[in-house]
């Protein structure tokens, strides 16, 4: 194994891509006809007043929607192309996502919530247990394993949502509004543990937010979007872009 | 998603929603529980009816004649067998040789004639009969007044209720109410009888010519008929029929077997068998042969047929009575089906509620990805294990309702002098059936929601609130 220079590969591609929808009457064009490229180790903020589209792109990106017409590729794969099933391990072992009102299941205790994508990619019961563990201390959450959702903060909610996102050892992490449901001191904690996923794992970040200054702060490129089109797409000056380094078999 | 990891998931699931669940469960419950009743009093009847006729001696019991009596025969025996007059006597060796048959436990003349009995100087002419000892536990005899016989040679009587009624006179009229047989046999019990007969007694062999020719066999068949007398003392009077099959010929007065035989009444077989009878041995017009198990009556017939004989039995009328509880079988699985099946649709609402409910949860599991079929079993786990638990509490419920309904009719039956019955039965099974049948109607009733959880677009599940 040789440490190869810099060649920075391209983690999300997306081409001409539409997401159209009908609401009685009218088409909703929610995606537009983007087009854009995403390296890998990239920490991107895609902003935009509520409706511009952000979420839905976001959404294309994730698997979980998919285009009207143009193609998402993620890692090489055609997300317009798989099947349910294989989007479905898509969303399993590419992707960890995380949503502005947290969604974890409120039934289950936070080790529960965190094993939970471990179970659908049929983990060993004792290594899930240990595994949701360890990722719960990394978030500093190791006392509470057994607390249900509803017994936290919505700080602390956040991170065990973090933390099951990060179980499968994504190489994307996909994050919807992350701080929208918090105060500015929790937000920053979340972010600079988002940074912190994306400086030392190298884990590719698609943040999506309304919020510049957040953006700002830590993506190293922002990308705007208005009524479902591309409108600005520039690097953030004031954060300084990862070294990109990869291995090459 | 694994196995256990369904269980568990689902089994978590179910308790969120413990009322709800339990509801639906119960519901199950209910309809196994009709399910199981009505088939274990299906299953109960039939236990009663087989023990009943084998009790009746009807199922295993083949009755043997000789074909030289020239009936009982059908064509195709006519033309298959041997001709009458070749075939074989049925005589005491014959009997001998028939009771050594596999799967053969007695085989015992049937010894009946008509004669005259004197009863308080007053004659009464009736069938009698005689009985082997094995007939005691015969459930014409249950009821019985007074005892069987002391043992098997003693000079004692038994008679049938109808008897019992023209000795003393108190015949009903048709359509009357018949009289008590305890009332009848109170002043009958220990009286004495006294039976007429015919006896059959081996004379002295006709010294034969020395220039005759005639085989030996013709030799000894001579003998004289003399009137006798016997006293019997009545021990027994018994309510049912002991041989309702025969009909018209039916006996209404029964004598020990081995007294009969001793006896030597004149049979109507003596006189055609005269010319070919060896020595003074009896020669019997019928024989019954009592299997071991009913089961085998086929082959034994079979075995006695290829002696030469002629048999009967009421195999075919057992296989029709198979017949009508296959039928009834079916009835009350049905009529106990009914219950389950709405019960099913309970499940149903109970499913698609529980998606409703859990709409955003399902969202979220897609989200971190779980495939459709992984939320498509969960919902299936989920039908499964109240099929599962509605079944066993059901088949518990059903049983308990048998043993209520078991312990009330018994209560009626004894108001009513007739001895208690187990007409309930939940044979393993039938256990085993139900609980089975339970989980397969509920995982068929959560097909349907599970699909539609399985198919829910998780964008729009995430959105819900």
């Amino acid at each position: 194994m040789t440490i190869a220079p810099a060649v920075p590969s391209i983690a999300i591609r997306s081409e001409n891509v539409c997401r159209h929808y009908r609401m009685g009457e009218t088409l909703i064009r929610a995606v537009d006809g983007i087009s854009l490229e995403i390296r890998s180790g990239e920490f991107v903020a895609l902003l935009g007043t509520s409706g511009s589209g952000k979420s839905s792109m976001l959404n294309l990106v994730a698997g979980l929607d998919r285009p009207t017409s143009g193609s998402v590729i993620v890692q090489d794969r055609d997300l317009a192309r798989l099947s349910r099933e294989e989007l479905a391990k898509y969303r399993l072992h590419v992707v960890g996502m995380v949503f502005q009102s947290f969604n974890l299941i409120p039934s289950m205790t936070l080790t529960e919530n965190v094993e939970l994508p471990m179970r659908f990619a049929d983990v060993d019961r004792g290594k899930r247990q240990s595994l949701s563990r360890e990722a719960l201390q990394r978030v500093g959450l190791g006392s509470r394993i057994d607390h249900r959702p509803s017994e936290l903060s919505g700080g602390e909610q956040q991170r065990a949502a973090l933390a099951r996102a990060l179980i499968n050892r994504p190489k994307l992490l996909l994050a919807d509004e992350p701080t929208g449901n918090l105060d500015s001191h929790t937000g920053t904690e979340i972010m600079e543990m988002v940074r912190g996923f994306n400086r030392d794992l190298g884990m590719t970040v698609v943040m999506v937010t309304h919020e510049r200054a957040l953006a700002e702060r830590y993506a190293q490129r922002m990308i705007f979007l208005a009524d479902g089109k591309l409108i600005d797409d520039h690097p953030n000056t004031s954060v300084s872009p990862q070294p990109q380094v990869e291995a090459v078999r | 998603m694994k196995l256990p990891d369904l269980t568990e998931l689902a089994l978590r699931n179910l308790r969120e929603s413990l009322l709800r669940n339990s509801l639906t469960t119960v519901g199950i419950s209910v309809g196994v529980a009709s399910l199981v009743a009505m088939l274990s009093l299906g299953t109960g009847l039939q236990q009663l009816f087989t023990r009943r006729l084998a009790k009746s001696g009807l199922f295993d019991t083949v009755y043997v004649s000789s074909r030289r009596e020239l009936r009982g025969m059908s064509r195709e025996e006519q033309r298959t067998g041997p001709n009458p007059g070749e075939s074989p006597v049925l005589d005491e060796a014959a009997r001998l040789e028939i009771e050594k048959l596999p799967n053969v436990s007695e085989a015992y003349p049937d010894i009946r004639f008509v004669t005259e009995l004197r009863y308080e100087d007053k004659p009464h002419l009736t069938m009698i009969s005689a009985l082997p000892p094995s007939a005691k536990s015969n459930d014409a005899f249950e009821g019985i007044q007074g005892s069987f016989f002391t043992s098997d040679a003693a000079p004692e009587v038994i008679l049938q209720k109808s008897f019992a009624e023209e000795l003393l006179g108190k015949t009903p009229a048709l359509g009357m109410p018949e009289p008590n047989v305890s009332e009848l046999a109170k002043p009958l019990l220990g009286k004495e009888l006294t039976m007429r007969y015919a006896q059959r007694e081996s004379a002295q062999p006709t010294p034969l010519r020395p220039d005759t020719n005639a085989s030996e066999d013709v030799a000894g068949a001579s003998y004289s008929v003399v009137s006798r007398q016997q006293q019997l003392k009545i021990v027994g009077v018994a309510d049912l029929d002991p041989e309702s099959m025969r009909g018209p010929t039916r006996a209404k007065v029964f004598l020990p077997l081995k007294l009969a035989e001793s006896l030597h009444v004149m049979q109507p077989t003596d006189l055609r068998e005269i010319a070919r009878a060896r020595t003074d041995q009896s020669v019997y017009s019928s024989i019954s042969v009592r299997v071991k198990n009913p089961s085998q009556i086929q082959a034994v017939e079979d075995a006695i047929k290829k002696m030469g004989f002629t048999t009967f039995s009421i195999l075919d009328a057992s296989r029709s009575l198979q017949q009508v509880f296959k039928v009834l079988y079916a009835f009350l699985g049905i009529f106990g089906s009914l219950a389950l099946a709405v019960a099913s649709i309970g499940i149903v609402n109970t499913l698609v509620m529980a998606i409703l409910e859990r709409r955003r949860e399902i969202g979220i599991m897609k989200a971190i990805g779980a495939s459709d079929a992984d939320v498509k079993k969960l919902f299936f786990a989920e039908a499964g294990a109240m099929g599962i638990f509605g079944g066993i509490v059901g088949v518990i419920l059903g049983w308990a309702i048998g043993q209520v309904i078991n312990f009330g009719t018994n209560i009626w039956l004894r108001s009513q002098s007739i001895p208690p019955e187990h007409f309930w039965a939940v044979p393993l099974w039938l256990v085993i059936f139900s609980i089975g049948f339970a989980f397969i109607v509920s995982l068929i009733s959560g097909l349907y929601p599970a699909g539609r959880a399985a198919r829910l677009d998780p964008v729009q599940a995430l959105r819900y609130e």
